[in-house]
C-alpha cells in the first residue's frame, strides 16, 4: 500500500502541495553504467547540515526576506564524524542531527554497506544544502545544479541518492 | 530537490530520491522513488536506529539495480516510526514557525482586514 505523503504535513500546506502545478511531463531516466559492485555512489541531503568551520547556511537573510532561501551547498566528506556536524534550517527542528546525522545523510550506513561490498564505494565528497528554495529554483537549475554535476563527474560518481528533508 | 534529480538524470547520472512525500516526487516524473513513512527531516529513519537506517539505505541501492524499463516507486510502508503521529508531528517542526509561515499569516490578516473594510 502506498504511504500517505501528507501524514506529517500541516493541513494548511496540503492543498498547496496537491494543487502545485508541475512543469515536468516527460519522464527522464539514466541507466547505471557499471555493475553495482563497481558503482561509486554520492549522497545528497537538503537538511541544512554543514561542518563546524564551514559557513552556516544564511538564516539571517531569510528572516529578513521570508521568500528567500540560501541557495548554496556544502561539501561533506565521507569521513565526517558526528562531532563535526552542525545544522541550520528554519523549517525543521534540527535537534536530531546533533544526535545522529545519519537520519538525513547516512554516511556511516553507506560506509558499512561499502565494506560489505554491497556496492562499489561511497564518494569522497557528499553534498548538503538547505531545502527551502522557494524562489531559488531557477538559480539551482542554472547555476548550482550544473556546477554540482561537474563535481559529480570529476569524482567519477555513477549514481546519486538524494534525500529531501 | 526533484528539479535537481532531473538535471542529474539528464546529465546521464542515475538518481534515487528517498522521500516522505513520494506523491509529490512522482509528479516530477522521477525514475526511482523510495517512499518512507517518516516525519520530515528523517529520510533514513530514527536517530541511532541502525537497522532502520540500513534497511532504507539498502532499498535505495536496490532501486539502482532495478531493471524495469520505466519509472520505479517503492514505498517502505512497513517501517514504524518510534513515536505516535501526534508527537512526531510536533517534534519535526521548528521551535519557531518558519519565516514564510509568519509572512503568509500576516498577508492573510491584511487581506481579511481589507475585506472587512469593504
Amino acid at each position: 500500500m502506498p504511504i500517505d505523503s501528507y501524514r506529517y504535513l500541516p493541513r494548511s500546506f496540503r492543498e498547496g502541495f496537491e494543487a502545485f502545478p508541475i512543469q515536468e511531463t516527460e519522464p527522464v531516466k539514466a541507466d547505471l553504467e557499471v555493475p553495482i559492485t563497481d558503482a561509486k555512489i554520492a549522497l545528497m541531503t537538503s537538511s541544512g547540515l554543514y561542518l563546524e568551520g564551514q559557513e552556516p547556511f544564511d538564516t539571517e537573510t531569510e528572516l529578513e526576506n521570508p521568500l528567500w532561501g540560501d541557495p548554496t551547498y556544502r561539501e561533506i566528506p565521507k569521513t565526517t564524524t558526528q562531532e563535526e556536524i552542525s545544522a541550520a534550517h528554519l523549517h525543521l527542528n534540527t535537534r536530531d542531527y546533533y544526535v545522529d546525522f545519519n537520519v538525513a545523510l547516512p554516511l556511516d550506513r553507506f560506509a558499512e554497506l561499502e565494506s560489505e561490498k554491497r556496492f562499489g564505494s561511497l564518494a569522497d565528497i557528499n553534498y548538503s544544502f538547505m531545502g527551502y528554495q522557494q524562489a531559488g529554483t531557477p538559480d539551482w537549475r542554472n547555476n548550482q545544479g550544473p556546477e554540482l554535476i561537474v563535481k559529480l563527474k570529476e569524482q567519477g560518481v555513477h549514481a546519486l541518492i538524494l534525500a529531501p528533508a | 530537490m526533484p528539479v535537481l534529480a532531473r538535471l542529474v538524470e539528464e546529465a546521464g547520472i542515475p538518481t534515487v530520491v528517498v522521500t516522505m512525500m513520494p506523491d509529490t516526487a512522482a509528479k516530477y516524473e522521477l525514475p526511482r522513488i523510495l517512499g518512507v513513512p517518516f516525519p520530515f527531516g528523517h529520510a533514513f529513519g530514527a536517530p541511532n536506529d541502525i537497522e532502520m537506517q540500513r534497511e532504507v539505505s539498502e532499498a535505495a541501492i536496490g532501486l539502482l539495480t532495478d531493471e524495469s524499463a520505466g519509472k520505479v516507486r517503492k514505498d517502505l510502508e512497513h517501517l514504524e516510526w518510534p513515536q505516535d503521529d501526534r508527537t512526531a508531528y510536533k517534534d519535526w517542526q521548528p521551535s519557531e514557525p518558519s519565516p514564510i509561515v509568519g509572512y503568509n499569516a500576516n498577508r492573510r490578516d491584511k487581506l481579511e482586514e481589507k475585506n472587512k473594510d469593504q
